[in-house]
């Protein structure tokens, strides 16, 4: 029974939280483009927002790169590149460890802003609400894992999960098997994580898809539209 | 030479009562509504004050406009682009709320409801934000109305600059004037410069500066871009708002509702065409207070026949340069000299112009012997002084402004000598390098301003820009998504969804 829970939960929910993920957003994106906006309560209260957002995107960004590279790059080349997987594991222990720490005391003090200030609490939906809170326990599963990792050190455990993300990603049947003897947490984090994923197109976190980095290459400041129909 | 049409606008101060009709009809018409109860796309405020939002002169503070580098090219003051982008998170040039006002209503309901008790029962205020009790409001969108409050927190204003303000504290001193604004609908718009996902947009056939609602994402960085704060954040819809110029009058040929409806008829439409290949470079012009001119400098007379064939070239409809030859703006910006942009020093090139006020003469003038010219006063001895106006509305030059006031004077100095006296002084007009003929046009659209004279607006060309067939049944203007509002009043199985605790008087 356990084995087939495992194998529900991380064999199969991924495929269903990604396609929730990519379906969700494209209709989201097509059918409710009035609803698709970062969601900023800014300008009600600006108190804790200064440093709260800043250290919880900032952190955020940081770890969701590290968990891109460092689960979806291919072992064969880290191996390639000389990097041992306890240097590895290091690496993404201590720069996770800070960026996490950051993440999470941002997340802190936007979760204190958002539940007791009446402006902010007002003007906060369910979904709003439900998924900061989220982030939070994320965060925190991910900061528990830390000294779990300290106990072995070799770059082991990460191997795992790394079989387990590529193999999701290269439809490998029985992917959930590598992570069959990890510890309770990092399964919790899992699973959260995918539930995450899966919620994403219902929430505000449908933003971070819009992250206007092109303004940067964006020919000079100023757009002018036409009304003339293409002939 | 690339030749685009923008109806601008001019706001002849003179003749400003300080009704607020612009304001209300405006706030009925667009902005009555959950989120944008504190924005008003038309305000008018009481000068000297800090205004609404307050301090929003005070660039140094909100980083708005340009600013024009030691290589002589521009860039929003805010910041270059990455500069830009590294405010998204948290927005330090952002104005909270506090700083327009908390919205709020009154517990009307307890007037009815209270039970008997020795003293009156009362309507106290509640939040529109929070629903909460508001012990005291601190702030409302006019809340310098007629010189309200002190004037120590009054001559906080920007445009004291340079002048000993301390004597205009004193009340046999004391002057005032009514400034309405809009948004500026800029040739050089900030708001769309900032704007990083490109959702802001200048219209190509009128001007008009729109923010595309499904584009918007909410990074709120055009609210500190402009420089005149006439960006509003919707704190319920998650995307900013801003004037949109009633584009769906204009398109039809009406004035905008503002305008329309002005009491004191001192609204003015009308079509301006303008070099759209110079607007870099007149935004770029070193001296701040050549910026005045060089905004003139780049305005096409539509007269001139090169800029006919061109303007035909670029695809301005022959009713368009009809209508630019009888523009009212066009005549008090470039014919008379009367009108002139808010804050040019900005960079924006703004295209709602004003007329300066005239004012009464000064009690220090008045008590030596007044200055006069033609039987004219000295416009130095009128009440406001000349620096407050130059600084508000020509980057701190007084030459063009005392150029303005005595024209002004003159035409009623004309008039008068015409009806009362029945002679034609056409000294008096030469005297301000004018001729009678083009004092007594002045006089007509200026002082009788009738609606024909104050409003040329040529209709927009509707076939031109979309299918009307597919528009049958469609449904109009709406706000949100086409006909969705974006948001259901359902849950997620079809029954009513539980309402959320709202405030006693849902309506505003």
């Amino acid at each position: 029974m356990a084995d087939y829970i495992h194998h529900l939960l991380f064999g199969i929910y991924p495929y269903v939280a990604l396609a929730v993920l990519v379906v969700g957003s494209v209709i989201r994106y097509d059918r409710e483009p009035y609803s698709w906006r970062a969601g900023s309560s800014q300008l009600l209260r600006r108190k804790q927002l200064m440093i709260g957002s800043v250290l919880f995107h900032v952190g955020v960004l940081l770890i969701f790169a590290g968990h891109l590279v460092g689960l979806l790059t291919p072992i064969a080349l880290f191996d390639a590149l000389g990097v041992s997987h306890g240097a590895k594991q290091l690496l993404a222990m201590s720069a996770g460890g800070v960026a996490g720490v950051m993440a999470i005391i941002g997340a802190t003090l936007l979760i204190h802003r958002r539940f007791f200030d009446p402006r902010v609490r007002a003007a906060s939906s369910f979904s709003d609400n439900m998924i900061i809170l989220l982030l939070w326990v994320q965060l925190a599963l991910g900061l528990t894992t830390i000294p779990l990792s300290a106990q072995h050190l070799d770059g082991h455990e990460m191997v795992k999960f790394m079989q387990w993300a590529q193999g999701i990603f290269t439809f490998r049947s029985g992917a959930s098997d590598a992570i069959l003897d990890v510890a309770l947490v990092f399964k919790l984090h899992l699973a959260l994580g995918l539930t995450i994923l899966l919620l994403f197109p219902f929430t505000r976190l449908v933003h971070m898809l819009s992250a206007p980095v092109r303004y940067i290459w964006r020919p000079g400041y100023q757009i002018v539209r036409s009304r003339k129909l293409a002939a | 030479m690339k030749v685009r049409a923008q109806i601008g606008k001019v706001l002849n101060l003179d003749k400003c009562i300080g009704c607020h009709t612009c304001s209300v009809t405006c706030k009925n018409v667009w902005t009555s509504r959950e989120g944008l109860e504190y924005a008003w796309f038309n305000n008018v405020e009481t000068k000297p004050g800090v205004g609404y939002p307050k301090d929003w002169e005070n660039q140094d503070r909100w980083n708005g406009g340009w600013e024009r580098l030691r290589n002589g090219s521009i860039q929003p003051r805010m910041g270059g682009k990455w500069r830009l982008l590294a405010k998204v998170f948290a927005n330090p040039d952002l104005p909270e709320i506090d700083d327009y006002y908390e919205p709020f209503t009154f517990d009307y309901g307890h007037l009815q409801q209270a039970g008997e008790s020795k003293a009156f029962p009362t309507a106290r205020p509640r939040s529109l934000i929070s629903g909460e009790r508001m012990e005291k409001i601190e702030s409302g969108p006019n809340w310098e109305e007629i010189l309200g409050g002190e004037f120590s927190k009054r001559s906080a204003d920007y445009n004291f600059e340079g002048v000993e303000k301390e004597i205009y504290g004193q009340f046999e001193n004391t002057f005032m004037m009514y400034l309405p604004r809009l948004c500026e609908h800029c040739l050089n718009p900030t708001c769309v410069a900032a704007c990083p996902a490109g959702s802001i947009y200048k219209r190509e056939e009128d001007g008009i500066v729109l923010i595309d609602q499904e584009k918007c994402r909410g990074w709120r960085m055009c609210v500190s871009g402009c420089p005149y704060k006439k960006i509003y954040y919707n704190w319920k819809t998650g995307k900013s708002e801003k004037c949109i110029f009633c584009y769906p009058r204009i398109e039809a040929g009406q004035p905008t509702v503002c305008s329309e409806t002005c009491v004191g008829r001192i609204r003015y439409l009308g079509v301006m065409l303008y070099d759209a290949d110079r607007i870099e470079e007149a935004a770029s012009t070193e001296r701040v207070t050549d910026l005045y001119q060089a905004q003139l400098d780049i305005f096409l007379d539509p007269n001139d026949p090169a800029v006919i064939a061109q303007a035909r070239k670029d695809g301005i409809p022959d009713a368009w340069i009809e209508a630019a030859k009888h523009s009212p703006v066009w005549k008090m910006a470039m014919e008379w000299k009367v009108a002139f942009p808010l804050h040019p020093e900005y960079r924006t090139l703004p295209m709602v112009w004003y007329v300066p006020p005239l004012s009464p003469i000064s009690a220090a003038a008045s008590a030596g012997r007044i200055a006069t010219n033609n039987g004219m006063p000295d416009v130095r001895s009128l009440r406001i002084p000349m620096k407050y106006l130059a600084n508000l509305l020509t980057a701190g030059d007084e030459e063009p402004i005392s150029a303005c006031l005595e024209r002004m004077l003159a035409m009623r100095a004309y008039m008068r000598a015409k009806t009362v006296g029945g002679v034609i002084e056409e000294g008096i007009a030469a005297s301000v390098d004018l001729t009678g003929s083009q004092i007594e046009e002045m006089y007509q659209v200026m002082a009788i301003a009738n609606y024909e004279d104050r409003f040329v607006v040529p209709a927009g060309h509707r076939e031109d820009a979309e299918d009307i067939y597919d528009e049958r049944g469609g449904c109009g203007f709406s706000f949100g998504n086409g006909c969705s509002g974006g948001s259901t009043d359902t849950n997620l199985f079809g029954a009513p969804a539980r309402k959320r605790l709202q405030t006693p008087t849902e309506v505003f």
